[in-house]
């Protein structure tokens, strides 16, 4: 790659290969990727030590996920590694799509202010990656071991038994819980002989990253056959450093091999990007999609996330940027499981919720790949209509599907919510992410989403200073084994009450965002969503409500 | 209640509405019927909007065929 330097992470070895008897550990991840990475961190910052095994040493090869979205950034900001991603990315929130030569569709993914992130940024997957392992490499709770090639995984009654290849030669490991992380191809996976059934697409896409100076606007265009490229798809995305995506749909009877060479590759390129323009090729491949996911993402004591979990097409950019919803999902039930704080019934609602989450997006990414590839006469008529009429007729726009792309997955029918007993409107019933609104923290502007932190928050939404034994009674539940810490949100500002903070509301966005009426009180787990509400406090409700979120079992 | 998919006529001049339909693909080829046809299936289907009168016509079309 011409415009990155990959980093070599050294190879260190660790005094567990010179046991006699493997070491055992509490939590072992195989696989360095975004999603074992953000596992790995989240963890940490709960306390929780982890082993990260990759038989790499570098950063994902070429450019994979570019398309890293609002809740993601969310998750990498509490994990303490948003601001140097979006700092090196570039930010966006407009898509357009053409059919032919003309536009016929432009989508604005964030139409309102008031948030911290954007809807998206675009980076290479490889900065990401780096961010990550920076941010890893700085915690102690995490043992990061390049070159360990995990090749043996038998599940034994009280451990996973890993047999790892080093450049030193073999070694064994226990882990009392193994986060499977390892990719689409992953091994684990395999070494359990488990299926991995879905849907494989027939077509094949030309995917090309390209080096370039062009004063084109920062946003996602898609085009339906045009004349640059007829017959077929074309995505074009800005990413750092003036790297260009094109992603070109080629067909099911395209020869990847001969396909990848410059020679073929650099004339399609020139008749998209016209013939004065100037660029390098940095990266090409050839891709097939398939949509598929495991049966159960939890096997005892081996917890699947990411892509060895799940596998979507990328229009709608939901694989990475569900894998690390994965991650946020189990970080902390995980951790309190593994001290000993909830039943281990919280780490199947990890697989119940997650898998309901891989067949939302299996669900968005297959109705996105029908349409980029209709199969069969009819479905290309139907597509071809729809496309026909959106420039004329507005509800056809919303027909065109180029990908639906990735937001936060609602978790609306988990156990581990509270149903509302009380009438609510707004954007975030129990089992969603918490939405950010701007606020005022101790006379500086803040956001919404910082104060709910890393483990149970409450939102208490007021209009004047509450009554101080109320207060102190929400105080003491910041104290408990499993805390929940409260936040006061008002419009106007005063001092805090018995050590509850006060957020000031100034633009009334996040009493609007939630529906909030002076009272209202928010209850969110640690991974930021939402599992009750109420009109008023109630603090044996909100304790039952967290001893239900954290699965314990006389709820 | 669900909105069902009506079987009465809706249509005050029933004749000179299926004549219209018979009109609009006068001199066109198959090829360019069928896709007169698709863009009018999802004019008229948005038109309903309602999924359950949609999925009610849907299995209707498709009876004996
Ligand atoms: C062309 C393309 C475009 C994409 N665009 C987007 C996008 O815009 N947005 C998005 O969100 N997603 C996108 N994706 C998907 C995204 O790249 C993946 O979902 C993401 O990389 C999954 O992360 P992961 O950590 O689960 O797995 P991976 O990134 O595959 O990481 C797995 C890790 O496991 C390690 N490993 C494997 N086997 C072993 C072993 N035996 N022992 C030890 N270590 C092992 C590997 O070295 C690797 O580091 C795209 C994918 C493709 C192919």
């Amino acid at each position: 790659m011409a415009s990155y330097d990959y980093p070599v992470y050294d190879y260190r070895p660790s005094a567990d290969q010179r046991g006699r008897q493997p070491a055992r550990r509490k939590v072992v991840i195989v696989g360095a990727g975004p999603v074992g990475l953000t596992a790995a961190i989240d963890l940490a910052a709960r306390g929780v030590e982890t082993v990260v095994l990759d038989e790499d040493n570098t950063v994902s090869a070429g450019s994979r996920a570019i398309c890293h979205a609002k809740r993601t950034l969310e998750i990498w900001d509490r994990l303490g590694c948003a601001e140097a991603m979006v700092a090196k990315g570039v930010t966006w929130r407009t898509g357009k799509v053409f059919f032919g030569d003309r536009q016929v569709y432009a989508f604005d993914l964030l139409p309102e202010g008031g948030h911290h992130f954007p809807a998206f940024i675009n980076l290479q997957q490889y900065y990401a990656e780096q961010f990550l392992v920076e941010r890893a490499m700085s915690m102690p709770e995490i043992d990061l071991r390049w070159k360990n090639r995990v090749t043996g995984v038998e599940p034994r009654n009280d451990c996973v038994r890993l047999a790892i290849e080093t450049p030193d030669g073999p070694y064994a490991l226990e882990a009392e819980w193994l986060i499977a992380a390892d990719g689409a191809r992953s091994p684990t996976r395999k070494q359990l002989g488990l299926d991995f059934r879905g849907k494989v697409f027939e077509d094949r896409f030309l995917i090309a990253d390209v080096k370039m100076k062009a004063d084109l606007p920062t946003e996602r265009r898609f085009w339906f056959e045009p004349p640059f490229h007829p017959g077929g798809s074309a995505l074009l995305h800005r990413q750092a450093d003036d790297v260009w995506r094109i992603d070109l749909q080629i067909g099911w009877n395209a020869a990847p091999e001969e396909e990848k060479k410059p020679e073929r590759v650099i004339p399609r390129l020139r008749a998209m990007l016209g013939p004065e323009a100037r660029f390098d090729l940095e990266w090409v491949s050839v891709y097939t999609f398939q949509c598929r996911r495991l049966d159960r993402f939890r096997h005892g004591r081996i917890i699947f996330a990411g892509d060895a979990a799940h596998q979507v097409s990328p229009f709608g950019a939901r694989g990475g940027n569900s894998g690390v919803q994965d991650a946020d999902n189990l970080g902390w039930k995980l951790a309190l499981v593994a001290k000993g704080l909830a039943p281990d019934a919280l780490i199947d609602s990890y697989a119940a919720e997650r898998e309901a989450a891989a067949d939302e997006n299996i669900r968005h990414s297959t109705r996105s790949t029908d349409f980029i590839t209709p199969k069969g006469a009819a479905s290309r008529l139907f597509r071809d209509a729809a496309l026909s009429l959106a420039a004329a007729h507005p509800f056809a726009r919303r027909l065109v599907n180029s990908g639906r792309l990735s937001t936060a997955s609602v978790m609306t029918g988990s156990p581990l919510n509270t149903p509302d007993r009380d009438d609510f409107a707004g954007v975030v019933p129990p089992g969603a992410a918490a939405i950010d609104a701007p606020v005022v923290r101790d006379g500086k502007s803040d956001w919404l989403l910082h104060a709910l932190g890393e483990g149970f928050a409450g939102l208490w939404f007021l209009d004047a200073p509450p009554p101080r034994a109320e207060a102190e009674t929400l105080a003491v539940l910041g104290r408990k084994p499993i805390p929940m810490r409260t936040a006061i949100v008002s419009r106007k500002a005063f001092s805090s009450s018995a050590g509850l903070p006060v957020l000031v509301d100034t633009e009334g966005l996040a009493a609007a965002r939630y529906d909030a009426r002076p009272g209202t009180f928010y209850l969110f787990r640690p991974d930021q969503h939402a599992c009750a509400r109420w009109r008023g406090v109630d603090p044996a409700a909100i304790e039952t409500s967290i001893a239900r979120a954290i699965a314990h079992s006389a709820y | 209640m669900a909105q069902t998919l009506r079987n009465d006529s809706g249509f005050a001049d029933p004749d000179e509405v299926y004549a219209a339909l018979i009109e609009c693909h006068q001199g066109l080829s198959e090829e360019q019927s069928a896709r007169v046809n698709a863009r009018l299936v999802l004019l008229l289907a948005n038109h309903i909007g309602n999924f359950h009168v949609i999925s009610e016509a849907l299995a209707a079309a498709r009876e004996g065929i």
